[in-house]
């Protein structure tokens, strides 16, 4: 197969089986997270929460390697590595944000 | 990345040409990208700060209805996929193929934004808007500020149809519609994290 400058980009080429498959997986996940929310009355609280957070994990990672193409190959690695800083630095701005807030709330009491 | 020492003196049209720049333009755009999730992240960290300030004024549980929202949701993500076909009739040459999707996804698009508008009108119209409490607050300016970019997604696919219309699928077209594609699937992702943050988080 020879490489065109759309495979290079990163958010290069898809196949159609890739973007079938993944919006049935997105439909799916988007239908098990909707449906435990719903129906939390149930179910014990950790067990709703786990499984709407993992079916949001599991769908970005679906959207960044179906329809955005995202791989381990040397074409994307520059677009990996940014995303992989960006991650770290939304980790640290959510997290501290909750740390010190919540710990100033605390204190405020 | 070895383009640049030869581009200088070539003529701007020929520059879209060069084998390396439309992989160069989409990874430029895709560190845009990467700068406006840095910018989500800050209004998330804002949100779940307040999400429980409710000043006395409704609770998510009193205010979202998730049938409605899973059918924005759906709305989006046969959005994404119908910019994905796009995708690959442009890749096929197809022009007529091309601005069918695309005109299929504006209306997809169409249809998400005009759900949220009038979700915001409604919720605005019963006195729940964002000044009622810190939590209406942040619940209007990180669903506002995903719907902005749904808008302005929605203004450059209206150019992108007109281009491709005037202009045909010529390699500076191609390499837009490249960047848009980025940015319309980047919007889908965002939205996870809000209906999975906001909506069903706010119900629990």
């Amino acid at each position: 197969m020879n490489l065109t400058p759309m495979d290079r980009a990163g958010a290069g080429r898809g196949s159609f089986k890739s973007y079938t498959v993944g919006f049935i997986l997105s439909i799916l996940l988007t239908a098990i997270a909707f449906s435990l929310a719903i129906q939390s009355d149930g179910l014990p609280h950790w067990t709703v929460l786990t499984g709407i957070f993992g079916a949001a994990v599991l769908q970005i990672l679906v959207h960044l390697h179906y329809f955005l193409h995202l791989d381990t190959s040397s074409s994307a690695r520059w677009n990996i590595l940014a995303l992989v800083i960006t991650l770290l630095i939304m980790i640290l701005f959510v997290g501290l944000s909750l740390w010190i807030m919540a710990n100033l709330d605390y204190r405020m009491m | 990345m070895t383009t640049n020492a030869s581009t200088i003196d070539t003529p701007a049209a020929e520059e879209f040409e060069h084998p390396d720049s439309i992989a160069n333009q989409a990874f430029g755009f895709w560190l845009y990208i990467m700068s406006d999730l840095v910018l989500f992240g800050a209004i998330f960290a804002t949100y779940m700060v307040l999400s429980h300030n409710y000043a006395g004024g409704p609770t998510g549980k009193d205010l979202f209805h998730l049938p409605y929202t899973f059918g924005e949701t759906m709305l989006l993500l046969f959005s994404s996929a119908t910019y994905g076909l796009a995708m690959l009739a442009m890749h096929e040459n197809k022009k007529d193929r091309v601005l069918m999707w695309l005109f299929i996804t504006f209306l997809l698009g169409l249809g998400f934004i005009g759900m949220e508008i009038n979700e915001f009108h409604h919720m605005i119209l019963d006195g729940n808007g964002p000044e009622r409490s810190g939590f209406l607050s942040a619940f209007f300016t990180l669903v506002g500020t995903h719907g902005t970019h749904v808008t302005f997604g929605l203004i450059w696919m209206a150019v992108m149809m007109t281009q491709t219309v005037l202009k045909g699928l010529t390699p500076p077209v191609q390499s837009r519609l490249i960047r848009l594609s980025i940015f319309w699937h980047f919007l889908d992702i965002v939205w996870v994290g809000v209906f999975t943050i906001v909506y069903l988080m706010g119900v629990l």
